[in-house]
């Protein structure tokens, strides 16, 4: 087996690696900087992570941002993944690729269309319900849970796809009800998919920013939105410092992640291991 | 019986939800596109379509520059993250999805200070003797915006197609007397089509109808279709236009996905035919 790199596609990783971290090598350093100026680097201080923490606008962005996540993330996970044990059992093939072909299109579709379509259908309804404000939360995660219903339905339908139907029915013989037969047969086997779907949809909703900027009213601001106004004024440096945490937050998850699942296959190794 | 309802209760909330929140959407733009102000049937917003068929062009030669410079530093950067060691592969490929978590306006905003007058790159061109170079508002510096900020996007999928790749159908190429250069153009290539595909898909979409890069890279100076629409939205207020250009920018990125897959699936079939 050859599975060397060669010294020439090690370099090339690392430019690549260099265009991809540099801006964010910049944002860090900058948001250490001690004047206003994103452009030149006076002296180091760390009054920018403090002014951010006195925002009262960029706390409130930041907890709405969090308070959408979540409850999109929750609704849209338990929404889809019902959903997807709907679509997976229907039995007529027309009306099941027509319910995925329609799926699909938040996915397809450009967000800035996504966005402004379901704008004009709130802004219709509002019209009609003779309502003035009617972009506010309740738009918000609406708009967070149709783009996020795609994601997770597309990865527990593969789950489901590669479930054995006789484990159910055996479950059913052996005097399950049937809720009960899906908790404990069905709920377990497809529970990866289930997990990659509360992921995605958290954090697609956590970064989101097209389909907030169109969806959202000024009653309820999340970060992106407030970042956007931030940056349309010249930036300070307590953007950066906020993006700076942001950074250190997913590196540190990811770590955390990922130390966490080596473990896990090691226990699962150890077991089958033990098994034999 | 009783099972049939149930299962109808799983699946009929859904689709109440995607008739109401996909389709309806979709509806009203059509709706918007074709009556005015007062709600009346108009051609008038669709009729001054052809006004903008340049930015639309436009919009379209940016994303298809930006897709291709994406492809052509991914691919190569794709295999070999393919052949790197197993441990590594894991770490580098979450280095690759890291910068995707940040703000994308904060990670766009901080090419300013890269790219800016005073900048850090104008700065380091000075040590040299270079004068200080206007990069912010060319279309190169709006292009390697689209090109960095959707980057991950090329290089994920292609790595997970390469990742994939049966090792033996390599081996059998070479045993069958094909050099590296014929392996890559018969064998590789052709089986990491898929992931080509859905990553132009990934970052052409998004880079045509971006206006957030235009606006700060660009400096204002472009204006490419996003910038029109959020403009129409956003500022002017004009609802009807911003519709009618929405429809028309959706059934053209349609018509390039459909185009593009076409012109993959057919690929891949004269690639079959010629082996």
């Amino acid at each position: 087996m050859k599975s060397k790199t060669s010294p020439l596609s090690k370099l090339y990783m690392a430019l690549i690696f260099l265009f991809l971290y540099a801006p964010i090598a910049v944002i860090i350093v900058f948001s250490f900087n001690a004047s206003t100026s994103t452009y030149i680097f006076t002296e180091f201080s760390t009054k920018w992570y403090v002014e951010f923490f006195n925002d009262s606008y960029a706390m409130r962005a930041l907890r709405n941002t969090f308070v959408l996540a979540i409850v999109n993330c929750v609704i849209s996970t338990v929404f889809g993944t019902v959903s997807s044990v709907g679509i997976f059992k229907m039995k007529n093939k027309w009306m099941k690729s027509a319910v995925m072909s329609v799926t699909n299109i938040p996915m397809m579709n450009p967000e800035i269309v996504t966005g402004i379509s379901m704008m004009l259908l709130f802004v219709f309804v509002g019209t009609l319900l003779k309502m003035n404000d009617v972009l506010g939360f309740t738009t918000l995660l609406i708009a967070h849970v149709t783009f996020s219903l795609p994601y997770v339905i597309l990865s527990v339908i593969p789950k489901l796809n590669q479930l054995d139907p006789h484990i159910y029915e055996a479950a059913v013989d052996l005097g399950c009800k049937p809720h009960r037969a899906f908790r404990k047969v069905i709920l377990p086997e497809i529970s990866s998919g289930i997990i990659t779907g509360a992921i995605m949809s958290f954090t697609l909703s956590l970064d989101d920013f097209i389909i907030s900027y169109f969806t959202s009213g000024p009653s309820f601001q999340t970060l992106p939105i407030y970042i956007f106004s931030m940056t349309k004024k010249r930036v300070k440096p307590d953007m950066f410092a906020l993006s700076a945490i942001i950074f250190v937050t997913i590196l540190v998850l990811l770590i955390l992640v990922n130390v966490a699942e080596s473990r896990a296959e090691k226990k699962e190794l150890s077991r089958r291991g033990d098994a034999k | 019986m009783k099972q049939n309802l149930s299962t109808k209760l799983l699946r009929q909330p859904y689709i109440v939800w995607s008739v109401l929140f996909i389709l309806a959407p979709l509806a009203m733009v059509c709706y918007y596109a074709f009556t005015d102000k007062s709600g009346a049937f108009s051609l008038n917003s669709i009729s001054q379509i052809p006004s903008y068929l340049s930015v639309f062009g436009k919009s379209i030669l940016y994303g298809a520059v930006a897709t291709v410079i994406c492809f052509f530093l991914s691919y190569p950067f794709a295999y070999a993250l393919s052949k790197a060691k197993l441990s590594a592969q894991k770490t580098m490929v979450m280095l690759v999805m890291l910068p995707m978590w940040m703000n994308f306006l904060i990670r766009t905003y901080s090419w300013m200070t890269i790219l800016g007058r005073s900048g850090l790159l104008n700065k380091f061109l000075s040590l040299f003797g270079v004068e200080s170079i206007k990069f912010l508002g060319t279309p190169g510096a709006v292009i390697l915006g689209m090109v960095y900020n959707f980057l991950p996007y090329m290089i994920l999928p292609i790595y997970s197609v390469l990742s994939k790749l049966d090792n033996s159908l390599i081996e059998a190429a070479k045993d069958l007397g094909c050099n590296r250069l014929q392996v890559f153009k018969r064998v590789v290539f052709p089986l990491s089509l898929p992931g080509i595909l859905s990553g132009v898909t990934m970052v052409f979409v998004p880079c045509v109808s971006t206006f957030y890069i235009t606006q700060k890279l660009g400096n204002g100076q472009i204006m490419l279709i996003g910038d029109i629409i959020e403009m129409q939205f956003q500022q002017a207020n004009n609802y009807n236009l911003g519709a009618a250009l929405s429809l028309v920018l959706m059934v053209l990125i349609l018509i390039c996905i459909g185009v593009m897959n076409r012109f993959g699936s057919s690929e891949e079939n004269g690639g079959a035919l010629y082996i």
